[in-house]
């Protein structure tokens, strides 16, 4: 056990910061859930992939920098420290580029991962439809082969950032013979394919964050596909994987919010105002998310040491998607009156952020697999009850 | 940076794991509570030769001068077991404060403690009474600031029957001397500290193996177990409890892990990070006792059932060695008053 960072590692930490400190712009970008932000932040990507840093742990040809899962840990602490913009195409760096890295082709990879890490095509994740939501075994949407093409149809919702996307990769039912997790393929479509219609979706705070993509005989090339044919699911999960294990949510976004609420606690202390109730529940949000980042730099070892990530990616998905909402209840709770503000009101100044937080973070327990659905993960795969 | 055991050090664990199993099986331990003592000897003898009590002894004086991070797994293990021996106050906090003492005292004691010769228990102010007294060879005892070395014929024991009956737990009646003194001042302050993070390390190793036991127990009754003509273990909110256990666990531990190697290299922020340790896992280890009791139902709550040899461990370990919200308020201390530093892998990022 070595808990110290090596001098490479270090020197690549101040790298990384001495580049954020010089680019990371001023003031805050809009939204990226309105049409403004979206393109606000297409160009910070495009700022930060053309200094190298959009992807660090993908190889150079991709437009990544070939570090390992601990340099990954570190840029990641130093992006949140720094105050960077969120990342307009999380859905491609962090789901479908690790899915093609180990799925896709050689000339896929070539075709598809400089332009996810440069932002030119934003990426949204076509899974969840209005029948299959949890059961998403139970999608039916289809793609029927006509010579080198395949004819898609149906019905995708609550895509992330579709409403300004540039491409969708979705699950099709291929065999209609099939069942459940059979026969599901595993296809890219560009969202300017004639026959594709998207129609954004407000979400909680009032902006088009998701959209409905639906599908009327849109055709799309064979070459489109990722890994074989009707083995789509296999595909699928391999993204579920990372989007619960590792790269979706990283320790320093965590850490950063409970720094943030320490010091919102000593101003608060500092003005009086405090609900001394209150000072463990903060207490609580910063162990939590120390133990969030312990556990991760122990998967990354375990990785770096040829391990995998299997269903223990639940129990990761529940902690951290509990320890955000806790967070920002803590925060408002701590702001009192001030907590219902909207970030433009008068009294919001230097607070505004939290409330925001606290609407997203709701949607934590939902998105990338209920908490529900992760309990049942951990007991049946990880502790070996019965199913039925 | 590689946050992870080394092979020997997992095969070290396994082998005390098996041992263990063979040595101290939980019909053992349910015979020790009906003994006077509560403690076994020959028990003892047996952990001596796997090096148990002199693990953290230097090689000179018969140990295996191995440290802190070596220790937490396996005092898992003896948590797992539900050992009750005294091997958190003799092997983890005695056993290292007499090594950084040095001179006479250790002269006297290494040899002995490696040698599964001696028992020490420790009188410290952060534990109202002291463990293992009576069946102690030497006592290490605070008085004003300062610690004394004194031999439990020169002490008068009141015993404060628990609720664990594997606790065997004291008050001390003595007087201390300038002979019994062997170490004030600055030097006293600081190895009392020190036991402070020992300690309290030690109960939170112990805690993951009691509440992974504790888990265990429940996983394996809730599917045997039927009702309604499925086992208990198919309803999910027996599932989800469960989960949430799991959960808790897998979180702590990597905390008792980093605790472990801060106090092993004299880290800066040891105090934090043992204080982070010791409430994330002995909440775990209370959060697996109440659950795993509801998954058992009514036979969880007899005597005869074995699920509260653990119970009674989570219980007794959360309350040693400073409570939860003895360590909550240190780590608040911290992070309010800016009393220690904080920071993960000696990064500290500059607060907003
Ligand atoms: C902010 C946000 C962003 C999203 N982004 C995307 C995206 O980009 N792409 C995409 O494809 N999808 C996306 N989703 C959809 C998300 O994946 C689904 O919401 C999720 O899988 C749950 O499906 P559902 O909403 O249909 O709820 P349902 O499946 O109908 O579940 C409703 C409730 O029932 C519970 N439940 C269901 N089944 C079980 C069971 N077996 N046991 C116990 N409880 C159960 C659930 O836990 C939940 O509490 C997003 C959702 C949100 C909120």
């Amino acid at each position: 056990m070595d808990l110290t960072y090596t001098s490479e590692q270090q020197a690549f930490r101040q790298q990384a910061r001495s580049w954020l400190e010089s680019n990371v712009p001023a003031e805050p970008l809009a939204s990226f859930d309105t049409a403004d932000g979206f393109e606000q932040h297409r160009k910070w990507e495009q700022k930060l992939n053309a200094g190298g840093w959009a992807m660090v742990p993908w190889p150079v040809e991709y437009g990544g920098r070939g570090s390992d899962l601990i340099e990954w840990l570190i840029f990641e602490e130093e992006y949140y420290r720094s105050g960077a913009p969120g990342r307009v195409n999380q859905n491609g760096i962090f789901l479908l580029g690790p899915t093609i890295m180990e799925y896709g082709t050689d000339e896929q990879k070539a075709r598809y991962l400089p332009k996810m890490a440069s932002s030119e095509e934003v990426w949204a994740q076509g899974w969840s439809e209005p029948n299959a939501g949890s059961d998403m075994a139970a999608i039916q949407a289809t793609a029927v082969r006509d010579g080198d093409h395949y004819i898609l149809n149906g019905q995708k919702t609550w895509a992330s950032r579709g409403a300004y996307a540039d491409w969708l990769f979705g699950m099709f039912r291929t065999d209609p013979d099939t069942e459940r997790h059979r026969g599901i393929t595993f296809v890219l479509v560009p969202l300017d394919t004639p026959g594709v219609t998207v129609r954004p979706i407000e979400q909680l705070d009032g902006e088009a964050g998701f959209a409905e993509v639906f599908l009327d005989d849109a055709r799309v090339p064979v070459s489109n596909r990722l890994g074989e044919e009707n083995k789509g699911w296999n595909v699928a999960m391999s993204t579920a994987g990372f989007e619960r294990g590792l790269m979706l949510r990283s320790p320093a976004r965590f850490q950063n919010t409970a720094r943030k609420l320490v010091a919102l606690y000593r101003d608060t202390v500092a003005n009086g105002e405090v609900e001394p109730l209150l000072r463990d529940a903060v207490v609580r949000s910063w162990m939590d998310a120390e133990a969030y980042t312990l556990n991760t730099y122990q998967t990354v070892t375990r990785l770096l040491q040829g391990g995998k990530i299997g269903s223990e990616a639940s129990i990761n998905k529940i902690f951290w998607s509990e320890l955000d909402v806790h967070m920002h209840e803590t925060a408002l709770a701590l702001l009192g009156a001030r907590g219902e503000l909207l970030p433009e009101a008068p009294g919001a100044t230097g607070v505004g952020d939290w409330l925001d937080g606290y609407l997203f973070s709701l949607s934590g327990p939902i998105y990338a697999g209920t908490n529900e659905i992760q309990r049942n993960v951990i007991a049946e795969r990880i502790l070996n009850l019965p199913r039925k | 940076m590689e946050f992870a055991f080394s092979e020997d050090q997992e095969l070290l664990r396994s082998t005390v794991r098996d041992f263990l199993a063979g040595e101290a099986p939980v019909k053992i331990i349910r015979e020790l509570w009906e003994t006077d003592s509560g403690r076994s000897r020959q028990l003892w003898s047996s952990l001596a030769e796997v090096g148990l009590p002199g693990l953290l002894v230097p090689e000179d004086r018969g140990g295996l001068a191995m440290d802190e991070i070596d220790l937490v797994l396996l005092l898992e293990e003896s948590g797992r077991a539900a050992l009750a021996e005294p091997l958190i106050s003799t092997a983890a906090v005695a056993a290292p404060m007499i090594r950084d003492l040095g001179g006479a005292l250790a002269d006297a004691w290494l040899e002995k403690i490696a040698g599964g010769d001696a028992i020490v228990a420790v009188g410290h102010p952060v534990n109202r009474f002291t463990s293992d007294a009576h069946v102690a060879d030497l006592l290490l005892l605070e008085a004003n600031g300062e610690i004394h070395a004194v031999d439990p014929s020169a002490a008068t024991l009141i015993h404060q029957p628990a609720n664990d009956p594997a606790r065997r737990i004291f008050s001390i009646e003595w007087k201390p001397s300038a002979a019994s003194c062997v170490a004030s001042g600055a030097e006293a302050r600081r190895e009392l500290d020190a036991a402070i993070d020992r300690g309290a390390l030690a109960c939170a190793a112990q805690a993951i193996g009691v509440g992974q036991r504790l888990v265990e127990m429940a996983v394996a009754y809730a599917t045997e177990r039927h009702q309604f003509g499925v086992p208990i273990g198919s309803f999910q909110a027996i599932k989800h409890a469960l989960a949430n256990v799991q959960v808790a666990i897998e979180y702590a531990q990597p905390v008792v892990y980093r605790a472990a190697h801060s106090v092993a290299t004299h880290g800066r922020c040891r105090s934090v990070d043992v204080s982070m340790a010791k409430r994330a896992a002995c909440s775990a280890a209370e959060q697996a006792a109440r659950t795993a009791l509801q998954v058992h139902g009514a036979i969880g709550y007899t005597w005869e059932q074995d699920l509260h040899v653990w119970m009674r461990r989570a219980w007794s370990l959360a309350g040693a060695w400073g409570n939860g919200a003895w360590h909550s308020a240190r780590v608040a201390s911290a992070l309010f008053e800016g009393t220690a530093p904080t920071e993960t892998f000696g990064y500290s990022a500059p607060t907003v």
